[in-house]
């Protein structure tokens, strides 16, 4: 706290320790965060790579074993299914593999939705920011025109009109989500850019292209990335709510939130339908959320 | 009879992530009725924190071991009911920053009558008039009307008379001041100052004084402590303290307090100016209130001319507001100019000029040494950044070399060049904005407020190297400051800004022992120095009032109150003596 | 404050036109129309049924038609429910979804606030980590996970405590009985307590950081007193910005609460419009629920006004 440079003995040319250095100790040191990290990876990779150790296809129908529970299943049931770790849905179909195959989807919604609100948010709210005036008064009144739509009766409308589109369902999700970002982004610019040591990289002669590249951009990565982690969850939760009302994925590809639908259905007589990709999405969310609250306790430390 | 505070063996102790830190290490002190205690220290000399920690305000990861007793009961792990009937009756405190530490949604009255009403068991209404009587008595004028204010309708001194009226207003026998007027204008602490005294004196309060600043303690304290880096290093009565210091610290404090006789003489100006400004204005548009507010231009220079010579130090000096950091902005054509010239080496610099290529020849240092380096840049990058930006031909080793030099020679271990500034103390970040302004080799440097915001032990060092960089390379330097002692170690000649004009301008030596305008004269009467005989005993000529709004047109005539009639009129300067000029007043 | 408001509420006009156009030709550049999907009528039928919708116009004509009725407070007929006109299907849905929405609203800021302030005032202890995790397990499951696990725990097994059968009614509107009422509004309240606590202890842990606290604290005040008359209102200033989209939420959420329950909101109406392309009915109730959300704003940004002293409503 006090004089830490004065005791600082000088050794031949020191590595600095940069803000990122710092963050990246204090993120690997939040068991939450890591442990959030590990189940995400775990979930990714066998996800990614379920088609190649299950002997069963996501969309194989079997009328034998229609709804049984997992051999190892506790309670007293219907019928069971050998070799079927999560047991079956209401066509046979292995449960795992199609809850493996509803994360691939789930994933991927989220993940791609969210660069596109990344794409749209970070130049629109970065332009503004950055120009600032009279055009960034503009660009952000219709921001706020945008924020009082009901954006997910546009996303319902839109997924009614082009038919349930599976590409359309990513562009759309992040169309509703890129506003947010835009503003954080504009506010973080124009915070950074009133800063003293922009105006002293001016004082210096750096022309605004260089200003833009080795300031402004450093400094706001680290808001947006705990913004983005905190939006995967939210837009996989957008997914599996327009797919709950029939409006997302189609059958026979899946997700999450059309297996939980399913299973919702099927509740009282098959719980595990419901129990397993619940299960599964809700740890998926819970390690995204505590990755965000690491990484923003990480680069913002104020030992909250 | 036992003293009324009495402090042993204390220790305050704070859990970081990085490790435990030992704030106050084995503190003792004595408060006794009605006296001043005076505790001198720089930042992070755990000065506030043992007074805080003593009544229990410490931050949760905080703890405090040792005894405190008042009035003989040990208070220190004394339950919160019997510390909350104590804070705020008994003993209470005033804060640094009058801002930030009054809740900024309730109203004035409702804040200061809180205290009143909880611990004397008053109705709201006897309340309310003590309340006025109060605003009265530390000089608020219009004290009804300021009740039903909220804070930041104040100005700064107005919000820390009201934090005194809130300290005061239960009669408490000691008040804690913590660097209450740091935050302040000169002319503004001088009142509170004249305030505080008057609060010892006539209501026999005990004080005790926290702060950084040496002359703020002499005119009042009794007696001194002088702490660093959580220890007391040396305590005694006030004389003894500034006039026979036996600490080899407190030596040091005093010494690093500019001295009279350091003014350096005249430049000898030859040839033409390096630097010529010719009637510069600056204004911004400032939107009323409401929905067809009109705007108005707010005037933060408003026709200012001087000029500069090779080699020669101008001091800038005024209160906050009075356009001096937009002066420097404005000659740097960071910020344009809305009417006026600014010529350099016979070039008028215009919109039209390039003025990229010509930042080599002038460069500036900033106030805060963190905020002007860029948080994830090196700082043997930033340093580097304007020689890559003005002269990208230069080979990366050249580049690399130069910047170790001019590290070196502003005092940085070259091996530091991959640090960060977090990594770094204030005063070593001077050192690297130093750096990355003389590295490209300016012929004029501008110190913005360069040394404010250091430690004074530490300021004395900066000031001494840019002394120095300016003997070896002829450097003309602008050099601001709020601070007039600072200014008169370095200047050859000093102008005095007030609203956005000159109000004086003359050599150095001159103005200090003869200042002509009454804003001169009143911002050297409010200038502390670390002489207690002095102080006590200094005749004061205090201006009334806080600053006027520069968006009142009839602002400009404070001083000249015979041409009210003619709101626009602009006081003219008149020549007292050969270069010095003096703006007119009644 | 008069011409405050006055500009606000003319502000609104062009958003909101805005929004009824974008609706407007969304729903229409969707393939099939109203009357696909039913038998095939004969030719003449349908061109009369048409005639009669002024569907047969040019697209422009009928949205200038289309704004022509609603600035004079008709929404038109419902192309599906063909006895009704949308602005009575409305009539009978909203007074459902508002006493559900307000309710959850209500519900998840008293609550939500109550959980974030006491984590906030035992940060780093095992009370806010409680609380903590709770919060996140509200935000992270799904109401149309909790919907069913409530309805099969209450509704469905019953659970019976001290003798009291703890059952409740799991669909049904049941003209507004408070009863049938308590599991739909617990479910749609969840996951906004959740965030709300999460914002509330963020706010508040901040807050109580700030100087004026301290100053407080000087004084003598007891910790229930700062809280009150020193930190709350500073606290509640983010809560209250967060105002229009929690009120977005819930709507959004309703859409799922009314259709497990069975409840005759306005949010059935809409995903059913939505998908037989009843352009009027779809349109009205997204006109409905924009006015809703742009009131709801206006409201929260009187409130920051009144919260904070500082900020001027111009």
């Amino acid at each position: 706290m006090i004089a830490t440079g004065q005791t600082l003995k000088a050794v031949e040319e020191v590595k600095g320790r940069s803000l990122w250095v710092d963050a990246r100790r204090r993120l690997l040191r939040n068991r939450a965060a890591m442990a959030g990290m590990i189940i995400l990876a775990l979930i990714t990779l066998l996800a990614l790579l379920a088609p190649f150790f299950l002997p069963f296809a996501y969309d194989e129908i079997n009328y034998d074993i229609i709804a049984c529970a997992p051999n190892w299943w506790p309670a007293e049931t219907v019928c069971r299914a050998p070799g079927h770790i999560f047991g079956t849905d209401g066509v046979g179909r292995d449960l795992f593999v199609r809850v493996l195959f509803g994360a691939r989807v789930s994933l991927a919604v989220g993940l791609v939705a969210t660069l596109v609100s990344l794409l749209i948010g970070v130049l629109y709210g970065a332009t503004a920011g950055y120009l600032g005036g009279r055009i960034d008064g503009l660009m952000m009144r219709i921001v706020d025109v945008l924020y009082s739509l009901p954006f997910v009766f546009f996303v319902i409308i839109l997924m009614v009109i082009f038919d349930r589109n599976f590409i359309l369902l990513f562009v759309a999700i992040g169309a509703v989500e890129w506003l947010t970002m835009a503003r954080i982004v504009r506010g973080q610019t124009l915070s950074i850019k009133q800063k003293e040591f922009i105006e002293a990289a001016r004082a210096g002669g750096v022309g605004t292209p260089g200003i833009i590249t080795r300031h402004i951009i450093p400094n706001v990565v680290g808001p947006v990335m705990v913004y983005v982690t905190l939006t995967v969850p939210g837009l996989i939760l957008t997914e599996s709510f327009l797919s709950f009302l029939g409006l997302g994925i189609q059958e026979p590809l899946t997700s999450w939130g059309v297996l939980i639908s399913d299973g919702a259905d099927q509740m009282e007589t098959a719980p595990w339908m419901l129990l397993f990709p619940a299960l599964f999405m809700a740890v998926t969310l819970f390690s995204f959320n505590f990755i965000g609250d690491g990484l923003r306790d990480a680069l913002d430390p104020k030992d909250r | 009879m036992s003293a009324l505070l009495e402090i042993t063996d204390f220790n305050v102790h704070f859990a970081l992530a990085d490790g435990d830190v030992h704030a106050v290490k084995n503190a003792s002190l004595t408060i006794q009725e009605g006296e001043c205690l005076g505790v001198v220290g720089e930042s992070g000399s755990g000065k506030s924190q043992l007074f805080l920690a003593a009544f229990g305000l410490l931050a949760a990861n905080g703890r405090a071991t040792g005894s405190v007793k008042y009035r003989g009961e040990e208070i220190l792990g004394a339950s919160p009911e019997r510390l909350n009937t104590l804070r705020g009756s008994g003993v209470t405190m005033i804060f640094q920053d009058p801002l930030t530490s009054l809740t900024p949604h309730l109203k004035v009255g409702a804040q200061i009558t809180e205290a009143l009403m909880l611990h004397r068991k008053i109705s709201r209404a006897e309340a309310q008039v003590r309340a006025r009587d109060m605003l009265d008595y530390v000089r608020i004028p219009e004290s009804a009307r300021r009740l039903r204010q909220y804070p930041h309708e104040l100005s700064g001194g107005m919000r820390q008379r009201v934090m005194i009226a809130m300290a005061t207003i239960t009669g408490p026998d000691l008040i804690i001041a913590d660097e209450p007027t740091t935050a302040l204008d000169v002319t503004v602490q001088a009142q509170i100052l004249e305030i505080l005294r008057a609060l010892k004196n006539e209501k026999q309060t005990a004080i005790a004084m926290v702060s950084h600043d040496m002359g703020v303690i002499a005119g009042l304290a009794d007696r001194v402590q002088v702490m660093r880096h959580g220890e007391i290093v040396e305590s005694g009565n006030a004389d003894e303290i500034f006039y026979a210091p036996k600490h080899d610290y407190t030596r040091l404090l005093l010494a690093a307090i500019p001295k009279a006789d350091e003014t350096p003489p005249p430049a000898t100006a030859i040839g033409a100016p390096l630097l010529a400004v010719e009637e510069l204005k600056v204004s911004f548009p400032v939107k009323d209130k409401g929905l067809f507010g009109k705007t108005r231009q707010l005037r933060a220079v408003d026709g200012i001319s001087f000029s500069l010579h090779q080699g020669e130090t101008l001091g800038v000096v005024g209160e906050s507001g009075c356009g001096k950091s937009t002066l420097a902005r404005a000659v740097l054509q960071l910020l344009p100019k809305s009417q006026g010239r600014v010529v350099w080496l016979g070039r008028d610099l215009d919109a039209h000029a390039d003025i990229r290529k010509l930042r080599e020849e002038f460069q500036i240092v900033f106030q805060d040494p963190l905020a002007s380096l860029d948080p994830r840049m090196p700082i043997g990058l930033s340093i580097a950044e304007p020689l890559k930006a003005l002269e990208p031909h230069l080979p990366r080793e050249t580049v690399r070399g130069r910047a170790r030099a001019i590290m070196q020679r502003v005092g940085l271990d070259p091996a530091w060049i991959n640090r960060y500034p977090h990594e770094l103390s204030g005063g070593q970040n001077q050192r690297v904005g130093l750096a990355r302004a003389m590295i490209v080799g300016p012929k004029m440097l501008v110190c913005d407020e360069a040394v404010s915001a250091l430690d004074v032990s530490i300021q004395a060092q900066i000031v001494e190297l840019i002394r120095d960089l300016q003997k070896e390379t002829g450097l003309a330097l602008i050099f601001i400051s709020h601070d007039l002692s600072v200014v008169r170690r370095l200047s050859h000649r000093v102008m005095v800004l007030y609203l956005g004009r000159v109000v004086e301008l003359a050599p150095s030596a001159m103005l200090y022992t003869n200042p002509r305008h009454p804003y001169t004269r009143a911002l050297l009467s409010a200038v502390l120095s670390p002489d207690p005989r002095a102080e006590r005993a200094k005749k004061r000529e205090l201006l009334t009032g806080d600053l006027p709004s520069p968006l009142d047109p009839r602002a400009q005539l404070t001083f000249l109150k015979s041409r009210l009639g003619e709101p626009d009129y602009r006081p003219k300067l008149e020549q007292v003596a050969t270069g010095h000029w003096v703006a007119e007043h009644d | 404050m008069m011409r405050y408001a006055l500009r606000r509420f003319l502000g609104a006009i062009p958003t909101l036109f805005v929004i009824i156009t974008l609706a407007f030709f969304m729903m229409r550049a969707a393939p099939g129309g109203p009357f696909d999907s039913e038998r095939r009528l004969p030719p003449e039928v349908e061109r009369n049924v048409k005639a009669a919708y002024n569907l047969d116009k040019p697209l422009a004509q009928q949205y200038l038609i289309y704004l022509g009725k609603l600035a004079q407070g008709d929404l038109g007929p419902s192309y599906k429910n063909k006895d009704f006109t949308v602005t009575q299907l409305i009539g009978t849905g909203l007074p459902v979804s508002a006493r559900l929405g307000l309710t959850a609203m209500a519900l998840a800021l008293l609550l939500g606030s109550f959980l974030g302030i006491c984590a906030a005032l035992r940060q780093n202890k095992w009370q806010d980590y409680s609380v903590m995790s709770v919060a996140m397990l509200g935000i992270t499951i799904p109401t149309f996970v909790t919907a069913p696990i409530l309805t099969l725990v209450f509704g469905i097994y019953g659970i019976t405590l001290f003798g009291h059968d703890l059952s409740l009614p799991v669909g049904g509107w049941n003209g507004g009985a408070w009863r049938n009422m308590i599991l739909p509004v617990i479910v749609l309240a969840l996951p906004q307590t959740a965030i709300v606590a999460r914002m509330m202890r963020g706010s508040m842990v901040e807050v109580l950081r700030a100087n004026y606290i301290r100053t407080a604290r000087a004084k003598g005040l007891a910790v229930g007193r700062i809280v009150l008359s020193h930190a709350l209102r500073a606290a509640a200033l983010p809560l209250v910005s967060y105002l229009g989209p929690a009120l977005a939420a819930i709507l959004t959420g309703s859409l799922v609460v009314e259709q497990i329950f069975g409840l005759p909101g306005i949010g059935r109406y809409f995903v059913q419009g939505a998908l037989n392309r009843d352009y009027t009915l779809v349109l009205g109730v997204v006109i409905c629920y924009a006015s809703l959300i742009i009131a709801l704003n206006f409201l929260a940004d009187m409130m920051v006004a009144w919260l904070d002293p500082r900020v001027r409503l111009t």
